[in-house]
């Protein structure tokens, strides 16, 4: 340990709070990162939670933690911790492994007792050695030093321990020079209407810091770089909460009243939860009997002509696909949001993958193309949203909009946007004129789409299904060349869309030989990747891909440019598959993982080192 | 001063030729359901005509008005989503014994439970016909059938108990040949507020002719059926001579006149009350050891579905300081970057 307060001048820094899912680490980090992003740092954060609502207190089965990165550069809730709080054995245990060497760990040394250490499954009394840590060890006695600060508040012992989380958040605090004033005033939001709990809230993250304050001889401190970034009016979002309000924004964009059908799944229903909260702008959320309902209850609220959409998880997903097939048949707009999860099956309900691509893209009978975008980050949640809702009105098709449990759970700060940053929203509405001419499946020839006539519309009354119908009259039709003529149609439809999509666009050392692909989620960690690797000298392009079918109308030249592409992906290639199937005079190397958990950027710059050395 | 239109059962026609085998019940039922729509007088662009899949599903499509053929079982969740989305719609379900009660049962329950304002046909033959003959959720137990063929081990719904199970506000039932009745509880359903179910007891004639003969036989309909109308006495035969009356806990058809049983005796009909225990026991006669009851048996007034978020939106909005996403997120926690 340090003698002497060392304030060290950091670009950026992470630290991970880990306890007992009870012991308040998500709350303890999100004040944390809400904190620093007030002070003008970039954040990124990564809640790790277990599946099991409450594993046995102590196990190493119910150890929760809570990842920020905060800074400037920082695109990723990054690799590992310069900071790991560890409130008992078991977290330690767990998480020791996410801890830079020469790191700080603080433990709360009162809760390493025999009997703690033996419910971790530690098999000697150093836990430290044991766990053979390279690291700084911080040993509070905060269950005792949480009891002492809240000895006249008139609590009992189980409440003054649920006031530890905010003995470690003070601490941390300190550590990290952040204002107490922003934390207190951020408590006191969350316990309005519980003063007795802000009260003592108050007092223990007080009592951390000063701790922190006392013995800072004994451990360095940092100060954090802020980045200079686009001035305006900031808030934090995690990618769920921003993807229900890019929701929002392209309903007022496009006047279309939303609807949202629903089922409660993990990771995906804090957008029910948010959405289900935004009836104060006339939001109408139906948390629905199951995922089926979810998806035919929008897919009605579509027909009679709202903006609808669906949010779900893979195995939802799996549900709605006849569903999904009727929204195509029927050429109504619908969004499905699937938040991305481990599988197959109910696989790792709280662990992250992008192993839904083929799901989204083909996961339906008979020939049945849809558009599917893919959202990069917490913040460009908000962005898909709006254009999955986008293409799904303008082209009158449903879109799967693929984000993930990493971006889902994760946040950052974001600009409150102003309204003249998105376009306007304009569906392809039947005109007065057309009455006596229209039937449902006439065209616009050139981009297939079909007008769309809002039940209510005197002069429109018209019947649609699941049957194929007549290229001519819309009348129910089994003919063979009819058939064959809407099958090309319905593609077509798709296709163009790559005609109101961005071209894609190329970062990093675009004139490199090598090009290092993405798509969705896992932007942060190849974004960080490229500029590692260009910042030592190794040469690398990066195309990241927001709009997977159909692809920008530029990707086949952007492939063509580089000597070597690399398509990494948490999934075992369905994205380099996909690509490779549409462009395959492009040799494609992969990188993969499919592990439950986001890359490490370390993962992504070895692999592409290692690709580059063959 | 605009006038009102009026409008004529061709006016919910479409031009599309009827596909239904000759002799089918639902083409009965069509044409019931025409005439009830002109009968309450509702502009044909402002109803809204679901439906899944089977023989009943094609309906839809010989209905002047909007129609949606959807996937099966699923009529009722895209029924409910239409009416939250424009409650101004007048929707309509159609929905067989299959589609609604088999692979679409959750649904149907659901629907029910939450009173979503939904007017549902159900029209029950016992039988899948599109798929040209194996046993439904409502045949009889040890029916045979193409895919029972030793008959069925299992015993039936009966929609109403379903109906009753879930809390319905409305259930009514008709047979196909009762065209009278039919249009009667038709145009019932639409004028209740909630969710309205509709048993219609159909005729399938080519994989199941016959079944309902034993109420809907024209020799057999005045002893084996009852028309039950609100605040009237529950009569049933020739000459409406014979009544029910309560029976400690159930019900008994007695003949006026006759073991001291006086017209005063018989039972009045009380759709209204909000006790489900008579409709149920109503409900429940299956025409043999007592009459199968049509009419209307349950149409009592509770919280609406689709007005509840209405108000629920109305309300909220009218609380908060903000009207737009920007302004709400500018009310919450935010902080400023120059």
């Amino acid at each position: 340990m340090l003698d002497n307060t060392d304030i060290k001048v950091l670009d950026d820094v992470v630290v991970r709070f880990s306890g007992d899912s009870g012991d308040g680490m998500q709350l303890a980090g999100n004040i944390f990162s809400n904190v620093s992003a007030g002070v003008g740092n970039q954040i990124s954060t990564f809640p790790d939670y277990p599946a099991d609502v409450r594993a046995p207190q102590g196990s190493l089965g119910g150890v929760s933690g809570f990842q920020v990165h905060i800074g400037k550069g920082v695109y990723t809730p990054g690799d590992k911790a310069d900071v790991l709080v560890a409130m008992n054995p078991a977290a330690l245990k767990q998480h020791a492994k996410f801890l830079k060497e020469g790191g700080v760990a603080i433990v709360d040394i009162d809760s390493f007792k025999k009997r703690d250490l033996e419910k971790a499954l530690f098999v000697t009394d150093d836990p430290f050695a044991e766990l053979q840590l390279k690291a700084q060890v911080v040993e509070v006695p905060m269950t005792t030093m949480v009891k002492d600060a809240l000895a006249d508040s008139g609590l009992d012992t189980r409440a003054m321990t649920k006031c530890k989380n905010m003995f470690a958040l003070g601490l941390v605090c300190w550590l990290f020079d952040r204002p107490l004033s922003s934390a207190k005033h951020l408590l006191k939001n969350k316990f309005a209407k519980k003063p007795a709990v802000y009260e003592a809230n108050a007092k223990v993250i007080q009592a951390g810091y000063d701790y922190g304050h006392n013995i800072h001889a004994s451990v360095s401190t940092y100060r954090i770089e802020s980045e200079s970034i686009r001035p305006g009016r900031y808030t934090d979002v995690n990618g769920n909460t921003a993807t229900a309000w890019g929701l929002i924004m392209a309903s007022e964009k496009s006047g279309r009243p939303l609807f949202l059908g629903s089922y409660p799944i993990t990771p995906a229903t804090d957008i029910l939860q948010e959405l289900a909260k935004r009836k104060d702008l006339g939001v109408k959320a139906c948390q629905m009997e199951d995922e089926i309902a979810g998806i035919c209850s929008a897919i009605g609220a579509a027909f009679a002509g709202d903006l609808a959409a669906t949010s779900t998880s893979g195995p939802g997903l799996s549900l709605k696909s006849e569903g999904l097939g009727l929204a195509v048949i029927t050429e109504l707009p619908l969004v499905v949001i699937d938040v991305q999860r481990g599988g197959p099956c109910t696989g790792l309900p709280t662990k992250t993958e992008q192993t839904d691509l083929r799901q989204a893209l083909y996961g339906r009978n008979g020939e049945s193309p849809l558009a599917v975008v893919a959202a990069a980050s917490p913040t460009d949640c908000f962005d898909m949203a709006f254009e999955a809702a986008r293409i799904a009105l303008t082209h009158m098709t449903p879109v799967v909009l693929l984000t993930d449990g990493f971006i889902a759970n994760g946040s950052s700060a974001w600009r409150i946007p102003d309204y003249d940053e998105y376009p306007e929203i304009k569906p392809p509405f039947v005109t007065p004129e057309m009455k006596g001419k229209w039937h449902p499946y006439l065209r616009n020839e050139e981009s297939k789409v079909r007008y769309w006539a809002v039940p209510g519309t005197e002069g429109f009354t018209h019947r649609v299904g699941g049957l194929e119908k007549s290229y001519v009259t819309s009348a129910i039709s089994t003919d063979p060349a009819n058939h064959a003529k809407m099958v090309e149609a319905r593609r077509k439809k798709i296709e163009n869309i790559a005609h109101d999509i961005p071209a894609l666009e190329v970062m990093g050392d675009a004139e490199a030989d090598t090009l290092l692909v993405g798509w969705g989620g896992t932007y942060g960690h190849l974004l960080s990747a490229a500029n590692q690797l260009n910042a030592d000298g190794r040469r690398v392009a990066l195309a990241h891909f927001r709009y997977i079918n159909p692809l920008p109308l530029n990707t086949g030249e952007v492939l063509s440019r580089y000597k070597t592409v690399i398509v990494a992906e948490l999934n075992n290639g369905q994205f380099a598959d996909y690509l490779q199937s549409q462009f395959p005079a492009t040799a494609i190397r992969r990188i993969n993982k499919v592990e439950g958990q986001p890359f490490l950027v370390q993962e992504i710059t070895d692999g592409v080192i290692k690709i580059m050395e063959d | 001063m605009e006038e009102t239109k009026t409008y004529t059962q061709s006016d919910y026609k479409s031009d599309q030729a009827v596909r239904w085998c000759p002799g089918c019940g639902n083409h009965a039922v069509l044409s019931e359901l025409h005439k009830a729509m002109a009968q309450l007088g509702i502009p044909p662009h402002e109803i809204v005509v679901v439906s899944g899949i089977g023989c009943s599903s094609r309906l839809i499509y010989y209905m002047n008005t909007y129609g949606f053929h959807t996937i099966h079982g699923r009529g009722a969740a895209v029924a409910t989503g239409i009416k939250v989305a424009n409650p101004d719609l007048t929707v309509w379900q159609v929905s067989g014994d299959g589609d609604g009660l088999a692979i679409g049962g959750n649904h149907f329950i659901h629907e029910v439970r939450r009173n979503v304002d939904v007017n549902m046909l159900l029209l029950n033959n016992k039988i899948y016909g599109l798929t040209k003959g194996q046993y439904s959720p409502t045949s009889d137990r040890g029916f045979v059938s193409k895919s029972s063929p030793y008959g069925t081990t299992e015993d039936p719904f009966i929609p109403a108990e379903l109906v009753f199970g879930a809390r319905g506000t409305f259930f009514a039932r008709s047979l196909d040949v009762e065209q009278t009745v039919s249009q009667e509880v038709m145009v019932a359903a639409a004028r209740h507020r909630g969710c309205s179910v509709v048993e219609i007891l159909q005729n399938c004639v080519i994989f199941n002719n016959g079944i309902h003969n034993y109420v809907s036989e024209r020799a057999n309909r005045p002893e084996h059926t009852i028309h039950l109308v609100h605040g009237e006495k529950m009569l049933f035969g020739a000459n409406r001579e014979k009544g029910l009356v309560q029976d400690g806990f159930g019900l008994k058809a007695v003949t006026i006149g006759e073991d001291g049983y006086y017209i005063d005796d018989i039972l009045t009909h009380d759709a209204h009350t909000q006790s489900n225990f008579l409709h149920q026991q109503l409900a429940m006669m299956d025409g043999h050891t007592l009459p199968l009851a049509i009419g209307v048996i349950r149409d009592v007034e509770a919280p609406v579905y689709n007005e509840e978020i209405e108000q629920q939106v109305a309300d909220v909005r009218a609380r908060k300081g903000y009207t737009c996403l920007r302004d709400m997120l500018l009310a919450g926690d935010t902080w400023e970057v120059k």
